[in-house]
């Protein structure tokens, strides 16, 4: 039987039908607070989104420590690098098509390149933002985030990822960038899971695998339960989550990688550039193995139901189920 | 307001002067660099750090001091030869401009050189910096305080959408302690501004913004001196000092051309600004002579 690694202390409900589901950005907006809490020098800069990007009960809690922005992503990612010349530390969210995909080139000078303690909070990440279509699906902000020097990328899997992220950004000197997501989404580890920057957990490790699933975001449930139907179809599964893409926990994934000998990533961003290069780029130099990226392949988004979108580009359970199947047993 | 005494205006005027010639030397060292910006900001420079500015030069993370945010990274020349001039660091490493490993880099790194206050050089991100740093002073002082944000920003940066995100900013938060200086000298790389992307009415459009405006001639240290305490003074929103400005001052055969906005002296051109700049135009007679 595929079980959940113990050490973790993951959702013992996980496999449950009614399992609790809770959007990712929740946690962000907890995080904050609980940041905010701890140090006076926390502040947030919203862009006009504030409630969606759960910004909102800090605000109301520091108001003092909390600037509307208005519609102006570049002049937020800048506005925050003189706050933290001053000693602030600055989180700021939009929804990640306009920050980071507006404002790069002020996160890339006046933040990395200047060394300033910044935390970029990217909500409405991926195809599952649905209905709005895809303009506002940012499906290339990881990609242009982890190319940047300084900057450390999170991508949590879950609502209380997303709070220790964020906690754990605020502590962290330096960029950082925290992808969020807006739907509902289950929840997959609980207060007692560890949660390091750079440190990846492995959920699901069966004995003799015969491919490793390397995964971020919401998409480590959908994996999870991937491994599972695998298991029924006799293919030994192993899933990492690589919430921190960047530094990517060498150790951890070429050690998974050597015990299974294949591996898959899978990611709601683009095929290129995000968690599958990142993993592609490690591998190939250090420990080469058959890979298979599975995310969005080169074309944008539309509109649609968030489960329709992601069975559209396979990158439901049964999506990936199929791809990992095809991989490991190729007709 | 207290106005400045002669001794006191000559004296800036004398570093305006040795700016100039410094700058000309680490051009024509460097061998690439902006000429035309630096030059027509050097009254202005020397009037900041040898007089307008709260500043320690052997203290350059004083707390108590005001801050300067250079927008437009390239006119950096000017920069660093007022901070070397006023004493940050020796004279002898301005000819390290553009060089590898040079504190001195072709648009500033503020981890590289202590009293930089940012990196620079892409445009239109300077006065947002400035309104978070004053941002950030309110938040921990609970008004504006007796600190001054300056940002040294071009007018071609005007052209910059992100610019007016930070003016409308900077308006609403009332940060009477922000003062932009705007070197409005009417070129920019392609040609003359008003050719490429019409900025005037530029008081007309500040004010609307609700900023306080003045209008300055930037070569008369008296007129800066009066600008700047003016600007100090408003209380309630930010200042704009629109300082009309001439590309390349102090070097007659440079002034007002936009050829010279983005290129460097050769060592005979250079050889002739400074002998110009060191007879101030031959009304002294030259120690080559």
């Amino acid at each position: 039987m595929n079980e959940l690694n113990q050490n973790l202390k993951l959702n013992p409900h996980l496999f449950e039908v009614g399992v609790e589901q809770t959007p990712i950005r929740k946690g962000y907006g907890e995080g904050l607070v609980i940041a905010g809490d701890t140090n006076p020098h926390v502040v947030a800069l919203c862009a006009d989104l504030t409630e969606s990007t759960q910004t909102l009960a800090f605000s109301k809690k520091y108001p003092n420590r909390f600037i509307e922005m208005g519609i102006g992503e570049q002049n937020m990612a800048a506005v925050a690098s003189g706050m933290s010349a001053m000693g602030k530390v600055p989180f700021i969210t939009s929804y990640a098509m306009f920050s980071p995909g507006r404002n790069w080139e002020q996160i890339r000078t006046t933040v990395c390149y200047n060394d300033q303690n910044v935390k970029i909070a990217g909500s409405h990440a991926g195809v599952s933002v649905g209905p709005d279509g895809g303009t506002h699906q940012a499906i290339e902000d990881i990609a242009i985030m982890r190319v940047i020097p300084r900057m450390t990328v999170i991508v949590p899997c879950d609502t209380i990822e997303a709070r220790k992220a964020t906690v754990a950004a605020a502590q962290h000197k330096g960029p950082v960038y925290i992808r969020l997501a807006r739907e509902k989404s289950p929840i997959v580890t609980t207060d007692d899971t560890p949660f390091t920057i750079g440190k990846a957990n492995l959920l699901l490790q069966p004995k003799d695998p015969d491919v490793l699933i390397i995964v971020c975001g919401v998409l480590v449930y959908q994996s999870v339960l991937a491994a599972r139907m695998l298991m029924e179809k006799g293919i030994r599964a192993s899933v990492l989550n690589v919430h921190t893409i960047k530094p990517l926990d060498a150790e951890s994934i070429l050690a998974a990688a050597r015990t299974a000998g294949r591996v898959v990533t899978v990611e709601e961003h683009q095929a290129l550039g995000g968690l599958g290069s990142a993993i592609t780029e490690l591998l190939s130099e250090q420990y080469p193995v058959p890979i298979r990226r599975i995310g969005v392949p080169d074309v944008f988004g539309q509109s649609g139901e968030p489960n329709e979108l992601l069975t559209h580009f396979g990158l439901d359970a049964e999506g990936i189920t199929k791809s990992v199947a095809d991989f490991v047993h190729p007709h | 307001m207290a106005h400045l005494h002669d001794e006191k205006i000559q004296f800036i005027e004398e570093k305006a002067n040795a700016i100039r010639q410094s700058i000309i030397t680490m051009l024509v060292h460097a061998g690439s660099g902006h000429t035309a910006g630096p030059l027509g900001m050097a009254d202005i420079f020397a009037y900041l750090y040898f007089h307008g500015l709260k500043h320690d030069s052997k203290n350059p993370f004083w707390e108590g001091r005001d801050r300067v945010v250079l927008s437009n990274g390239h006119i950096c020349p000017v920069l660093y030869a007022s901070m070397a001039h006023s004493g940050y660091f020796p004279l002898e490493e301005l000819e390290t401009l553009r060089k590898f490993g040079s504190r001195l880099q072709g648009h500033p790194h503020r981890e590289w050189l202590p009293g930089l206050e940012t990196s620079s050089g892409p445009l239109g991100s300077g006065l947002s910096q400035s309104v978070g740093m004053a941002l950030a002073d309110r938040i921990d002082t609970g008004s504006p305080s007796e600190r001054f944000f300056f940002t040294l920003m071009s007018d071609g940066e005007l052209e910059c959408g992100e610019t007016w995100e930070a003016v409308q900013l900077g308006a609403r938060e009332k940060l009477h302690n922000l003062i932009a200086i705007i070197d409005r000298n009417y070129i920019q790389i392609d040609g003359y501004t008003e050719t490429i992307m019409p900025l005037d009415p530029l008081r007309d459009k500040f004010e609307a913004f609700n900023w306080h405006v003045i209008e300055v001639g930037g070569h008369s240290i008296e007129d800066i001196h009066d600008a700047v305490e003016q600007a100090k003074a408003v209380f309630g929103k930010p200042s704009v000092l629109i300082a009309y400005t001439i590309p390349g001052k102090g070097v007659p055969e440079f002034e007002r051309k936009f050829e010279w906005h983005g290129k460097p002296p050769s060592e005979e051109e250079g050889r002739r600004a400074l002998d110009e700049l060191r007879t101030l135009g031959g009304k002294i007679k030259s120690e080559h002579e």
